[in-house]
């Protein structure tokens, strides 16, 4: 055995789309542990909760993440109407869990391109980006925004979409599906990407629960967390969803598990656009939230499960909120994974956790 | 296992139509709905206020002294608040993006005295 040699990785590194600090000790070429750190962007978004009232925040929760956008303003909401007690309208429950769902997808595509990247396909990183694009074509004519939305509020959602609209969505999306089934057959079954991913940065069920890992990180190694399956909001009307889940364990699973719950979220779209009820996007909410009240939601985001807290204090300015994101419960699993890794798959295990470090830091 | 599973999609892409344009000589026509920039269409505004009061990011000013209604346009997130909350409708977010600036400065409206106004304010004088 060689000496123990400290490498560091990020926080600008080819492969990161975010900064990311990793001290990788290593030894020869094996990577004996890894130790993760964090740090560099935070804006104190949180703190801000203070200076903006409880409608006003939205537009900060949304900015908390470029591509989780949509779920942290959605979960946000949710958080202040459990607080404030409102009943939002079934019509706008459904356009959440549409809008929020295309927005798993073009997180799970846009991760699904930049691993392909990472070990070096680059068609098929162009490919990813491409079908990528018309869901945010869809976002585009649907909320005025490809990236931000601005479209929830407390009490429900700004924007309807017409019937001729969801139609060109079901179209678009039916268009996708081949499209994508034709990247799922490189990314599953191509030598070259399975050469990368199979039996790398393995994570045993046992370690994924016990690590509390969250997310496709986690069903990847085969435990059954899925805050869908709570049925908070539209999700309760789905007539049946069951978790994508696999065995494996490694990064290859989690690609699996990635590129099936993309086809998950295109049968959730369709069927929530062939069952959504007329009538109104929002209610009046008046008042404030009331001192010392409490709430707390969970959503489950492209990367995993987030927890968002919010404490009133009678005024509109809300006294507290606080989110812990899917990030920040994988880090210990990253760092479980990189132990023992080659470091040439060093990389392909920091980015099969799909870190988000934007709303680990907010 | 096997290689080459992109062959479909690969000669699709080759003899098929380009998926990018050639901006700028080519733009795309954007949505009806796209968040560009706000507008004041002056004649109905009555300068309340309420959008500045609104504006989660204090880009809008409203002097009623000087009879103008200003929107910095750097400030500005196109969320859409204003436009919801404008009692008149006079504020609308229009489908184009505002064109790039080398410094930063503010879009002023100057907006008319209504007839009624204005008539309010000659009796004020005479008074």
């Amino acid at each position: 055995m060689g000496k123990a040699t400290v490498i560091p990785f990020g926080p600008q590194h080819p492969v990161l789309p975010e900064p990311l600090h990793l001290d990788l000790v290593v030894e020869d070429e094996k990577v004996i542990e890894a130790v993760p750190q964090i740090g560099f962007i935070h804006r104190g978004l949180e703190k801000l909760v203070e200076t903006r009232d409880y409608n006003q925040f939205i537009y900060v929760a949304e900015r908390i993440c470029g591509i989780c956008a949509f779920g942290h303003s959605m979960g946000y909401a949710e958080t202040v109407e459990k607080l404030m007690g409102v009943e939002i309208p079934e019509r706008a429950e459904y356009l959440r869990v549409i809008w929020h769902e295309l927005s798993r997808i073009h997180s799970h595509v846009l991760w699904m391109g930049l691993a392909a990247d990472a070990f070096g396909y680059e068609s098929l990183f162009m490919h990813c980006w491409r079908l990528r694009e018309r869901v945010l074509d869809i976002f585009e004519k649907t909320t005025g925004g490809r990236v931000i939305f601005s479209v929830v509020k407390v009490g429900g959602v700004v924007r309807d979409i017409d019937d001729a609209m969801f139609a060109e969505i079901k179209r678009v999306l039916e268009g996708i599906k081949d499209d994508y089934k034709q990247l799922c057959g490189a990314f599953l079954n191509d030598s070259s990407v399975k050469n990368r991913t199979v039996g790398v940065g393995y994570i045993s069920p046992e370690d994924a629960f016990g690590l509390s890992m969250v997310g496709p990180f986690a069903r990847a190694s085969n435990v059954n967390n899925d805050v869908r399956c709570l049925g908070n909001g539209g999700y309760g009307k789905l007539s049946d969803f069951q978790p994508v889940l696999d065995t494996q364990g490694d990064c290859y699973a989690r690609v699996k598990v990635r590129a099936l719950e993309v086809l998950q979220s295109i049968d959730i779209i369709e069927e929530m656009i062939a069952k959504i009820p007329a009538g109104d996007i929002a209610v009046d909410v008046k008042g404030s939230p009331a001192a010392g009240a409490e709430a707390a939601n969970l959503v489950e985001q492209p990367r995993g499960e987030c927890y968002y807290y919010a404490r009133g204090n009678g005024s509109k300015y809300l006294e507290r909120m606080r989110m812990r994101t899917p990030t920040s419960q994988n880090l210990a699993g990253m760092a479980t994974a990189l132990a023992g890794c080659d470091l040439a798959d060093v990389n392909m295990i920091v980015l099969t956790i799909d870190p988000c470090i934007s709303c680990t830091e907010r | 296992m096997g290689a080459f599973k992109l062959g479909k999609m690969t000669f699709k892409s080759l003899f098929g139509k380009p998926e990018t344009l050639l901006y700028p000589v080519q733009t795309k026509t954007p949505p009806s709905g796209l968040k560009g920039h706000v507008t004041n269409h002056v004649t109905s505004c009555i300068l309340c206020g309420i959008c500045a009061k609104r504006c989660p990011c204090a880009a809008i000013e409203v002097d009623k002294q000087t009879r103008t209604w200003s929107i910095n346009r750097f400030r500005c997130v196109q969320c859409g608040t204003c436009v919801r909350e404008c009692p008149k409708q006079c504020l609308t977010m229009e489908p184009t993006y505002t064109s790039p600036a080398t410094k930063k400065y503010l879009d002023t409206f100057e907006v008319p005295e209504t007839p009624k106004a204005a008539a309010n304010a000659s009796e004020d004088a005479k008074a």
